[in-house]
């Protein structure tokens, strides 16, 4: 249950808040956080598998595909925060859907794994590969991942829509953090936490 | 044969009638000053009597939910499938109470029952009654039951209605909502199907203003009409061609106007069994009862400030091909239960049986319904 990433997300998430969580899975995430944060909200999850799990675990969970918008169901401004954890990647527009989220939250948390992980480089550059990692376990053909970024890619995107970075945490796929992976995170960390909001 | 009725049935089952000689005011403005409910119940009631649940009937069901009246019964109750021990809606569990509504034709108190006022039969003077009389009347009937809380109150379609209804009306009396393929209001589409329906039974020659039964007859043809236009509805494009495609009934064209295929053969039969079961003013007031409801109305027409009291958490699922509830109008409901902060899931099941999918045993569908009942 101790996930770091877990662990990261709900330090920076204030007791008593409300959040919405953004391909929510079998509703861990969510669940932790109100066992340890007090927080209420919603789940929005596409696969109906992951569904059952979530209502099984009381969770409210909203059967959908962020991909079609969520002004569908929320108004703006309505959450404390929207977290989206290792799905970014599988959007259709993910410049579209951090501003969305943005739009129904103060604040946004994503978590995704960095395509500028040394061994993705290695594996592209040097052997000419689509890289295969415990992050990114799917190959080319049959992968949910239709966006891959770098964290310097995501940081300029935030840029661009005038988002400001509050938190940011790099860790390997192990979900712990390392000393290169601080020094250098963009070549030797595998998977990224930011906290951001609106300028 | 005997071995039909499976453990996993309910088994052999009563109606029973109670007499509620309380004053209903209704929203039309008359009053019922005492009326009859039939009902079933499966279970038990627990000591604590926190264990019962209420079904909730669309148009054309009735108390009859589950098990069989007696061993040479051809079907069980119309949703056998959900109820019974084991099931979803399990009786080892829970005390499930099905009634039906006021102003069916079934054995409660409408328009084919007698006005103890006038002893004369009510026909078309019985009034008409809306969702929020229904609700009014199974709160009655869970008084007589001893029932201070539902666990959870349960509808597809126009039950899901009373379901909402339910939780706006009663909120200290509900605990759990589960509204499937269901809407806060109709769409003027759907309002407009009830019409062709309603003018198809009014224009009938053996109508007669609805007092046919005073005539021996019964207006056969509109009420066929109706409910094949309703059972049209109720199926998928998809569900239909995979049903009964083009098919012949008898493998040739027979360049007339009977019946050539399959399709119209199958939809005779069921007006043809639907006359036989089901009261032509009955009919009329269940479809006024759905063109009616609206909760928002009251609420400057934001639904969600109708939620803004209810204390229920909320199951809403509804089905890819069902159009004549759609899956938008259950957006609508979650999108306004969302806003009213309240706690709601929403599943969205895939099936290609159309509306009449909330009948069917699909097995997401049952496992949604057994995931949100292990909460309740």
């Amino acid at each position: 249950m101790d996930r770091k990433d877990f662990k990261i997300i709900s330090e920076w998430i204030k007791k008593d808040s409300t959040v919405l969580d953004l391909g929510c899975g079998d509703s861990t995430l969510l669940k932790y956080l109100i066992v340890n944060k007090n927080v209420s909200g919603y789940g929005f999850e596409k696969n109906i598998q992951k569904v059952q799990e979530s209502i099984k675990k009381n969770i409210n969970v909203i059967q959908a595909d962020f991909n079609i918008g969520l002004e569908k169901y929320f108004n703006s401004n309505f959450f404390d925060y929207a977290i989206m954890t290792q799905a970014l990647q599988e959007n259709k527009n993910p410049d579209h859907i951090i501003l969305e989220m943005l739009r129904v939250a103060r604040e946004g948390i994503v978590t995704f794994p960095n395509m500028g992980f040394w061994r993705n480089r290695f594996q592209l550059g040097f052997l000419g590969r689509m890289p295969v990692s415990n992050a990114l376990p799917n190959d080319w053909y049959n992968t949910p991942n239709i966006h891959l970024c770098t964290f310097s890619d995501f940081e300029n995107l935030c840029k661009s829509l005038e988002i400001t970075i509050i938190e940011k945490k790099v860790l390997n796929d192990k979900y712990s953090s390392n000393f290169l992976a601080k020094l250098l995170p963009n070549l030797f960390g595998e998977i990224a936490l930011y906290k951001f909001k609106k300028e | 044969m005997t071995n039909k009725i499976n453990d996993n049935s309910v088994g052999i089952v009563k109606s029973k009638t109670v007499e509620i000689k309380q004053n209903l005011k209704l929203d039309c403005g008359k009053d019922l000053k005492n009326f009859s409910l039939v009902y079933e119940t499966y279970g038990e009631l627990n000591s604590e009597k926190n264990n019962a649940i209420l079904i909730c009937h669309a148009l054309s069901g009735d108390h009859h939910a589950a098990g069989y009246y007696n061993i040479d019964d051809r079907k069980p109750g119309w949703w056998d499938s959900c109820i019974g021990p084991g099931k979803p809606f399990d009786t080892n569990k829970f005390f499930i109470v099905s009634l039906n509504n006021l102003g069916g034709c079934m054995g409660s108190t409408g328009p084919n029952t007698i006005n103890s006022e006038t002893g004369l039969e009510y026909g078309p003077d019985f009034p008409i009654v809306t969702v929020n009389d229904w609700v009014n009347s199974q709160k009655l009937l869970a008084d007589y039951l001893n029932i201070n809380k539902w666990a959870c109150v349960i509808g597809g379609s126009l039950g899901g209605m009373q379901a909402l209804q339910w939780t706006i009306s009663y909120p200290d009396k509900i605990k759990n909502a589960i509204v499937i393929a269901s809407a806060a209001k109709l769409s003027a589409q759907n309002i407009a199907f009830n019409e062709v329906a309603r003018q198809a039974i009014i224009t009938d020659p053996e109508f007669h203003d609805g007092r046919y039964n005073n005539y021996n007859v019964v207006p056969k043809r509109g009420l066929s009409i109706a409910r094949m236009l309703g059972h049209i509805t109720y199926l998928s494009d998809d569900s239909m061609r995979q049903k009964f495609g083009r098919d012949l009934r008898e493998g040739k064209l027979h360049f007339g106007y009977d019946v050539d295929f399959q399709v119209e053969s199958y939809l005779r039969y069921q007006a043809q069994a639907f006359v036989e079961r089901f009261d032509a003013n009955t009919y009329l007031l269940m479809t006024k009862a759905l063109d009616y409801f609206d909760p928002a109305k009251e609420y400057d027409d934001d639904l969600s400030k109708a939620f803004q009291n209810t204390k229920s958490r909320y199951l809403v699922v509804s089905f890819t091909s069902d159009w004549r509830f759609s899956s938008s109008k259950s957006h609508e409901i979650v999108k306004s239960l969302v806003k009213a902060r309240k706690n709601v899931s929403y599943s969205e099941i895939e099936a290609n049986h159309g509306h009449d999918a909330f009948l069917m045993p699909i097995p997401q569908y049952l496992e949604v319904l057994r995931n949100f009942m292990e909460n309740v």
